[in-house]
């Protein structure tokens, strides 16, 4: 882990159910501002959720989420989560972006329009300079020439670009990658992953990504965690996960992906 | 529009529970008509849905153009219809049977969208299954498609069931001694009150729809759940 | 019985259909409008909203247009508030086919996916953006086809308005039976009259909805 003063994600003791099926139990994790982090583990290990719940798209019903000090969740006095006001709630969030497996896009807007919406809307960015904005994500993305297409226009690869271009441009400073490419025709899983290397090694942002790639998760992240039975069983460099595992449950689920 | 506020009116709870038994009694005619009516539109509608599946294509489409024609225009229409022009040609009949006729009629043109439906929702692999199994297209049809089909049918036809006891009323307007005309022709312009008869219907009504829509959610969760 | 061409009665059954136009628009405009407040309110996330939009669609849904059409012409002069009939009947079709639209405004909105609501969450939109800009732009096309069946019905209960004497397209002809004892000819070409609107209405419903999903898949995912 990196040694820094103080870590720009802190989550202690997140506890997260669905009626009786408890999906978080008790996540507690640091990250530095910067890092890029691989989330991997068995389906149901409530990696997706734990991003969901970063995101607000889901509340905890226990626990504490610090970002950048700032607290997200808290608890009260009977140990209950509660959220801060209402306008830093929506500051705070709106430092947190996300790319979905099935990229959402706004399918009555044109691909330029679901880049510029957030910033137009949200941020209350000129149409001028969103769109200028815009264009310079989309190019980085490879796909400036379709700014005016729609999303049903365009193949599933070319979705998830808009998608990852329409997040960039809210500038987050965390971004959360949800199996964005387990929708994806093989053949276009590669782009993506690129993409992603990419945006890592920049260091702009923090990103967490959960992937079932091993290979990526190994060569491009600083970091791994394995997520199984709602705890991270395992947490370090990539390298010492891959190649010597602490757990049975680890060796077990690298043995059957990595068999494939 | 007129606005004159000097009359106020005042809720006489006498009244309304004396002329309760009327309208209750007026009350089984409504019913009658609508248990008639949709007795006839099940199997009206039946009709409707083999000529419009019919590989003969005359037949399909004027089945197509029947339901259309039904359904785009007036009940009140159809009912004038029947009671103003059948006698012309000697078909003479009472009011009441007119009225259940023009219902049955129309409700037909629904319930065969209701039946189109429902058989559009067997899924496509069943006809095949039944093809490969060297069925004749008959049986295929009544012995495979439509038990399959009945599920959703139930629940759709129990809706139409709830509109057509709403749209009875207009039977009123060819002198049927339904609720409606009791409350309004018999009891309000003799006693010059309708607050308590009309609003007494409304309620009725209000009551009657309640408990069978939510009969017929019931069912339809029942129907899910069974699949 | 008469079979004389029944062109001489056309005149005054056009005129009646005017007035059933001026109706059905009247109704139209007013069923939106509360179509799209009622169903607005279905969803909203503030209880008495909900609740008041739920009473008045299970009122008006509950009970017939004709029993509505008679207590707003009938009753409500007791309280001292006397519509012509013309306003009567407007406003009695607006209101019962404006909660049939509720319905299909609710149901709209909330079979837009919910991966675009999270979307926009993620984005930062305010639930107001994310309705007004997200979810009623999408819901809007599939609520044509539906609508579009509710303005039909809209337009066949307008003919009810002939017995508090609007002078629609039934009450003319009722007139006209009368007169003339021409029933047969009267009735069949009120029929097609209606017929025609029905048909007119819903074609134009559904070229609405082809230019309005035109270039966009509102389906979600493409084949």
């Amino acid at each position: 882990m990196t040694d820094s003063p103080e870590p720009f994600i802190q989550i202690r003791d997140l506890h997260k159910s669905f009626g009786d099926l408890k999906v978080l139990q008790g996540i507690n994790l640091d990250i530095p501002a910067g890092e890029m982090v691989s989330v991997i583990g068995p389906s149901g290990s409530g990696k997706s959720t734990l991003l969901r719940v970063l995101m607000t798209l889901e509340r905890p019903e226990q626990g504490e989420v610090l970002i950048g000090g700032e607290p997200l969740y808290s608890m009260d006095g009977e140990g209950h989560t509660t959220l801060p006001p209402k306008a830093q709630f929506r500051a705070l969030r709106n430092r947190i972006g996300m790319v979905f497996q099935h990229f959402n896009l706004f399918p009555h807007m044109t691909v330029l329009r679901n880049v510029t919406e957030a910033p137009v809307r949200v941020l209350g960015v000129s149409r001028k300079d969103a769109k200028a904005e815009a264009m310079k994500y989309l190019d980085e993305v490879g796909l400036a020439e379709k700014a005016d297409a729609y999303p049903a226009q365009l193949s599933g690869g070319q979705k998830q670009r808009v998608a990852i271009a329409r997040a960039l441009a809210m500038h987050p400073e965390i971004m959360l990658f949800d199996e964005i490419t387990s929708a994806l025709d093989p053949e276009l899983v590669g782009g993506i992953l690129a993409l992603l290397d990419r945006l890592g090694k920049r260091k702009e942002m923090t990103m967490l990504i959960v992937t079932h790639h091993m290979n990526f998760a190994r060569q491009s992240s600083d970091r791994v965690l394995f997520f199984d039975g709602g705890v991270i069983l395992e947490d370090g460099k990539p390298d010492d996960i891959f190649t010597h595992p602490t757990h049975d449950r680890t060796r077990e689920f690298l043995k059957s992906v990595l068999e494939v | 529009m007129n606005l004159s506020l000097a009359t106020g009116a005042q809720w006489d709870w006498a009244f309304a529970w004396e002329i309760l038994p009327q309208l209750l009694s007026a009350m089984r005619v409504t019913v009658t008509a609508t248990l008639l009516g949709m007795s006839l539109a099940v199997f009206g509608g039946l009709l409707l849905v083999m000529m419009r599946r019919s590989h003969i294509k005359t037949l399909s489409r004027s089945g197509y153009w029947t339901i259309e024609f039904i359904r785009g225009t007036p009940l009140l229409i159809q009912l004038y219809f029947f009671y103003y022009v059948l006698p012309e040609y000697g078909l003479q009949q009472s009011a009441m049977v007119t009225g259940v006729l023009a219902l049955g009629l129309h409700y037909s043109s629904y319930m065969a969208e209701v039946y189109r439906a429902g058989i559009d929702a067997v899924p496509k692999g069943q006809w095949e299954a039944a093809t490969a199994l060297n069925f004749p297209p008959k049986r295929t049809f009544f012995t495979l498609i439509l038990p399959q089909a009945i599920p959703p049918i139930v629940p759709a036809s129990g809706n139409y069931l709830v509109a057509m006891f709403k749209d009875s009323v207009l039977l009123s307007t060819i002198t049927v001694t339904e609720v409606l005309y009791t409350a309004r022709d018999d009891i309000g312009s003799d006693r010059f009150r309708y607050l308590e008869p009309l609003t007494l219907v409304g309620v009725l009504f209000l009551i009657v729809s309640l408990i069978s829509v939510a009969g017929i959610r019931r069912l339809e969760r029942h129907l899910e759940k069974k699949r | 019985m008469s079979f004389a061409p029944p062109f001489d009665l056309l005149p005054p059954l056009l005129v009646g259909l005017g007035k059933t136009l001026q109706l059905t628009a009247g109704g139209i405009l007013l069923c939106v409008l509360l179509a799209l407040f009622a169903g607005l309110g279905k969803v909203s996330g503030i209880p008495p909203l909900r609740w008041l939009a739920n009473i008045y669609v299970e009122i008006f849904r509950g009970t017939s247009a004709l029993v509505q059409l008679f207590w707003f012409f009938f009753v409500l002069p007791f309280f001292g508030v006397s519509l012509e009939p013309m306003l009567a009947g407007i406003l009695v079709l607006g209101l019962n086919s404006g909660a049939y639209g509720a319905e299909v405004v609710r149901g709209a909105i909330q079979a837009v996916s919910h991966g675009q609501k999270e979307a926009a969450t993620a984005l930062g939109f305010t639930p107001r953006q994310t309705l007004w800009r997200i979810l009623l732009p999408q819901a809007v096309v599939s609520m044509l086809p539906p609508m579009s069946n509710v303005f039909i019905e809209l337009l066949k209960n307008s003919a009810l308005v002939s017995v508090i004497s609007v002078h629609d397209l039934t009450f003319v002809a009722q007139i006209h039976r009368a007169d003339s004892l021409r029933t047969t000819a009267i009735f069949s070409i009120v029929l097609v009259l209606y017929f025609a609107v029905a048909q007119g209405l819903s074609r134009g419903m559904s070229f609405l909805e082809k230019r309005l999903s035109r270039g966009r898949d509102l389906g979600g995912v493409k084949a």
